[in-house]
């Protein structure tokens, strides 16, 4: 009973811990999250302009709604690492020459601001600078509008504009090859020439005020300065990325805890009922000595509250501990300058009550069938139970049977409802385990798909403009490159009706071999010209299917509204791209023959001298190398909401366990006399143990392909769970993943059989044979 | 000739200074006491004292589903103690049945099948039918135990006791929970048995009337054989007070 009870108690910690940890987690960096955003003044709208007058923020900060407004020069840059052959990109960002900034503030962590008086003087964003060992003091040689100069870093900064960032035209954050650095206005508005103008306008809302009403009325008031629409935070690429992140955490903290609970609470009850109708003699005796029924149900229920309220109290206890060490990694990894801890006090009340419920619950049930019977029944023994009706197995079956084995099948056929328990038991278990062993596959399976099918280049250079295809051929000319495939990537706010996507259209050559759009058979999908393919996540969220209209709101160049068909839907897993034919792109933009960039196959052996003959293009804007690419993102997916799944992941191998090891408990417990019986009249241990064990093999058999097939829809909901706008997780038949969800259950089961079997070896033959049923 | 008149007697068990302790220092309870014992083949031996005197211990002993603390037991040549647990479960396999108070029959088995799972392992087993018709139950082979009342399925454990063909037979208590009719005929099957067989029949008991029937009766008290009393008259169980 002890080993079992403890076996219960860590299934319902289980649980709660699982609860109490995510939903913590999750507290935890959305409280963080706001109150980092709120001490720097991170801007509720961001509205890109070519150029606006600086009294235009008058007439902005007049508009109904409109809080604060900060007007800012941003533009982009190349650095220049003497120790790489790569050029990096980076965003200048400019700051108040003589105050702080009203809105978008930056958190120095180290050196000291600019100097007012001094041009060359930055901030550099500390995750960068982390990646390349850069400090205060240090040099820094960056192109800035076509000029190359050297700066100086005074001081390193973060800021929650910046917590994730990512080189335009690239999908995976990576600090390494994206710098964000600061100046003042004076002297980043020189190098832009943007003096008395500023090119972004940050604003803030009053409060209550409407969003949607001020950013129409933005982009009226830029629209004759080249306004590229505005856009609220929750648009913003760090903040969507983060948003995504703890998105993804909030749905696995509402979906995932509850299963492992409702597992917990199947076998609390199945043991309780076990447990009572054993002691049902003495409650028997206790009702003759006049105890209440209420009197009998509180003295057992104490012992189930014991549990319940032990495995729960652990789980609490547990969650914090480990919700506490993940919101330290999680810290680190989001760039939080602080962490604002949070429990979230509900998850304790529900886990607490879940067990107690589920335990009393199992308890009251079976003690109702006692109290039915009157005093003296319950002190009698039971009849034995009645096997009259499964009796005949029919003869042939029979004599193929010794009697052990008609012993085991005849138990397994005769409570159909309790073996049945004792499968869905163990399917859920496996379904857990097997759920999590196809999101670990759908991780590995994205990566492969990312950096192997959908992208099969080595070299993505990016252009600072879109240019003439001339710039294709100069590519193609390069010693060692032995592929160029060229790109159109066009930014744009993607509309069906109330549903929008702020993105970009991907325009791709119908010859397309090295960036395809796929299918769900991986063939190259052909873009057909004037439609748009859209990948599965984009498609979903602008509920939009093929056949569809959409309405593509370009952001670039002329800003044309376009109407597109959409003629396939592709499957991607990184991002959400939209694909056009590259010369309707064009075409439509009334731009014929431009392109944004384009990926490279070239040979290993010359990749370093087209890395520094990449460099010295002026009109390369940034170069990135798919193997690091594939790299930052498998970093990406284990270290913040996906790596969660790992724990999940121990937690669904335990809770497995605890099932089968319970389930073997159980079946021994009923079984203790017969097995003693059995022994007494000459059977070995390994005879009588193969009637229990057996059963636990019969058990787990039937369980197994059940198992498969609740675990095939479980990672559905655990994998959409886990997808975010950044990378999308598959459920996928990972034939591998359904192999080792076997193996943890046979293994599983294997050793609960061995656990219990040494029990049964122990066994008191004398005093189990003089015990009453 | 020895001293109680009767001529030579092959001795089935012979027992010397068994003891046994369970618990350790101030709580140790010594249920057995350096008990000395021989048991000729095929008697009917009753074994009679008050609860706590050491008999059913003695008889869980010599039928190996417990060990001793200190003294031998001699099986024919075999010296029980000395055997190991795989050793002892081949001993009760092969020679030993067992019928208890509480029946301990398989409910998922019918009559006929619970006898066979013992003939199934045994080495010379008789055909459980013929089992089940020495203890008068032919008629209800293919009940199970749920549909017997409580003298049935004590014969269908003693039927299941004698179906190998054992040369001991033992029986704790075994009319314990039975009325006396029930009771009469469980206590003819196992003199039947006793006859019919050959088979030694060892019975433990409380009830001081069912010594009648026996060979020989051991008077147990304190934990060692106070007295043993050879019956020149038996009585037949239906001659046995209740």
């Amino acid at each position: 009973m002890k080993g079992q009870a403890l076996a219960i108690g860590m299934v319902i910690a289980m649980g709660v811990m699982m609860l109490v940890m995510m939903s913590g987690l999750v507290a935890s960096l959305t409280e963080t999250r706001a109150a980092y955003y709120e001490r720097y003044r991170l801007a509720d709208i961001f509205a890109p302009v070519t150029r606006a007058p600086e009294r235009l923020l008058q007439r902005l900060a007049a508009i109904d709604g409109v809080g604060t407004v900060e007007g800012r020069v941003s533009g982009g840059g190349l650095i220049d690492l003497a120790a790489s052959d790569l050029p990096v990109q980076a965003r200048a960002v400019s700051l108040p020459d003589s105050q702080d900034p009203t809105l978008n503030a930056v958190f120095l962590t180290e050196g000291r601001m600019m100097d007012s008086n001094r041009r060359d003087e930055i901030l550099l964003l500390q995750s960068f600078a982390r990646a390349h060992g850069l400090r205060p003091g240090d040099h820094l040689t960056m192109t800035l509008n076509g000029a190359r100069r050297t700066f100086r870093i005074t001081g390193l900064a973060q800021s929650p504009e910046f917590l994730y960032t990512t080189a335009p035209g690239e999908m995976v954050p990576d600090d390494a090859r994206f710098a964000v650095i600061w100046m003042h206005h004076s002297a980043l508005a020189a190098a832009y020439d943007m003096q008395g103008a500023f090119n972004e306008v940050l604003l803030s809302l009053s409060r209550g005020a409407k969003q949607a009403p001020v950013l129409a009325a933005v982009d009226r008031s830029l629209a004759p300065y080249g306004g590229l629409g505005a856009y609220p935070l929750a648009d913003q690429a760090s903040n969507r990325f983060i948003s995504e992140e703890i998105n993804g955490l909030s749905a696995a903290a509402v979906g995932v805890p509850p299963i492992f609970l409702a597992v917990a609470a199947f076998l609390l009850y199945i043991v309780i009922s076990r447990m009572v109708q054993a002691e049902r003699t003495q409650i028997g005796l206790m009702k003759a000595f006049g105890y209440t029924n209420a009197e009998v149900a509180l003295h057992y229920m104490k012992m189930v509250m014991l549990i319940a309220l032990g495995g729960a109290l652990i789980g609490c206890l547990s969650g914090i501990v480990s919700g506490r060490a993940m919101i330290r990694i999680y810290t680190d990894y989001y760039k939080f300058p602080f962490l604002v801890f949070q429990l979230e006090p509900s998850s304790f009340l529900t886990g607490v009550s879940v067990a107690v419920v589920a335990a009393s619950g199992g308890g009251l049930l079976v003690l109702r069938r006692v109290f039915a019977l009157t005093p003296a029944t319950a002190m009698h023994a039971p009849a034995p139970p009645d096997y009259r009706q499964v009796g005949r197995l029919g003869k042939a079956v029979n004599r193929l049977l010794d009697q052990p084995s008609r012993m085991v099948l005849r138990r397994v056929s005769r409570q159909p409802v309790r073996m049945a328990g004792a499968v869905i038991g163990i399917a859920c278990g496996m379904a857990l385990s097997l759920s999590m062993l196809t999101i670990f596959a759908g991780f590995d399976r994205t990566v492969e798909l990312a950096f192997g099918v959908v992208d099969r280049s080595d070299v993505n250079a990016s252009f600072i403009h879109p240019v003439s295809d001339k710039a294709i051929y100069e590519l193609q000319r390069l010693p060692g490159v032995m592929q160029v495939q060229p790109i159109r990537v066009v930014p744009a706010v993607l509309r069906n009706g109330l549903y929008t996507y702020r993105g970009s259209i991907e325009g791709i050559p119908p010859e397309a071999r090295l960036y395809r759009a796929i299918d769900t058979k991986l063939a190259s999908i052909p873009l057909q010209p004037g439609g748009i393919t859209l990948s599965r996540s984009l498609a979903d969220v602008l509920h939009l299917a093929a056949g569809d209209t959409l309405q593509v709101d370009v952001r670039e160049g002329r800003q044309p509204l376009l109407q597109l068909r959409v003629t396939a839907i592709a499957e991607s897993l990184l991002g959400s791209p939209a694909y056009m034919d590259m010369d309707s792109l064009n075409r439509a933009l009334r731009e014929p023959n431009r392109v944004s960039g384009a990926y490279l196959a070239v040979d290993s052996l010359a990749a370093d001298a087209i890395y520094r003959a990449l460099k010295d293009m002026p009109v390369v804007a940034g170069v990135s190398l798919r193997a690091d690419a594939s790299l930052a993102f498998r970093k990406l997916m284990d270290s913040g909401a996906g790596a969660i799944r790992y724990v999940m992941g121990a937690i669904a191998f335990v809770i497995t366990f605890g099932i089968v090891y319970n389930t073997a408990r159980i079946a021994y417990a009923e079984r203790t006399r017969d097995l003693a019986s059995l022994r007494v009249i000459g059977f070995s241990r390994g005879e009588a143990a193969f009637v229990l064990l057996g059963e636990l093999g019969i058990v787990t058999l039937i369980a197994l392909p059940l198992g498969a097939i609740l675990g095939y829809y479980l990672s559905f909901g655990i994998a959409a769970g886990f997808s975010t706008d950044l990378y999308q997780i598959p459920a996928i038949v990972d034939p591998g993943s359904y192999g080792f969800a076997v193996l943890v259950v046979v293994s599983a089961a294997m050793t609960s059989g061995w656990l219990v079997k040494r029990d049964m070896d122990r066994i008191e033959l004398v005093s189990a044979l003089k015990t009453r049923e | 000739m020895d001293k109680t008149g009767r001529a030579e007697e092959t001795l089935i068990y012979r027992i010397a200074g068994l003891s046994k302790v369970y618990g350790e220092g101030r709580s140790a309870v010594h249920a057995l006491r350096g008990v000395s014992l021989d048991i000729p083949q095929g008697e009917i031996v009753v074994l009679l004292g008050p609860s706590g005197s050491g008999k059913s211990t003695l008889l869980n002993i010599i039928g190996g589903l417990d060990r001793a603390t200190q003294g031998r037991v001699h099986f024919h040549d075999q010296n029980l103690s000395e055997m190991t647990d795989v050793q002892l479960t081949r001993y009760r396999r092969e020679h030993i049945g067992f019928v208890f108070q509480f029946y301990n029959l398989m409910p998922s088995l019918t009559a006929r099948e619970n006898v066979e799972l013992v003939t199934e392992i045994a080495n010379d087993p008789m055909d459980p039918d013929e089992a089940l018709a020495m203890v008068g139950l032919e008629e209800r082979v293919d009940h199970f135990p749920s549909q017997l009342s409580g003298g049935e399925q004590q014969r269908v454990a003693i039927a299941r006791a004698v179906a190998k063909q054992p040369a001991v037979l033992f029986c704790d208590e075994p009319t314990g929970a039975l009325d006396s009719t029930t009771g009469r005929a469980v206590l003819q099957v196992l003199k039947d048995v006793n006859e019919q067989l050959g088979a030694t029949v060892l019975v433990v008991t409380h009830a001081a009337s069912q010594a009648a029937m026996a060979d020989r009766v051991i008077h147990f008290a304190d934990g060692d054989v106070r007295e043993v009393v050879l019956n020149r008259e038996k009585l037949t169980p239906d001659q046995i007070e209740w």
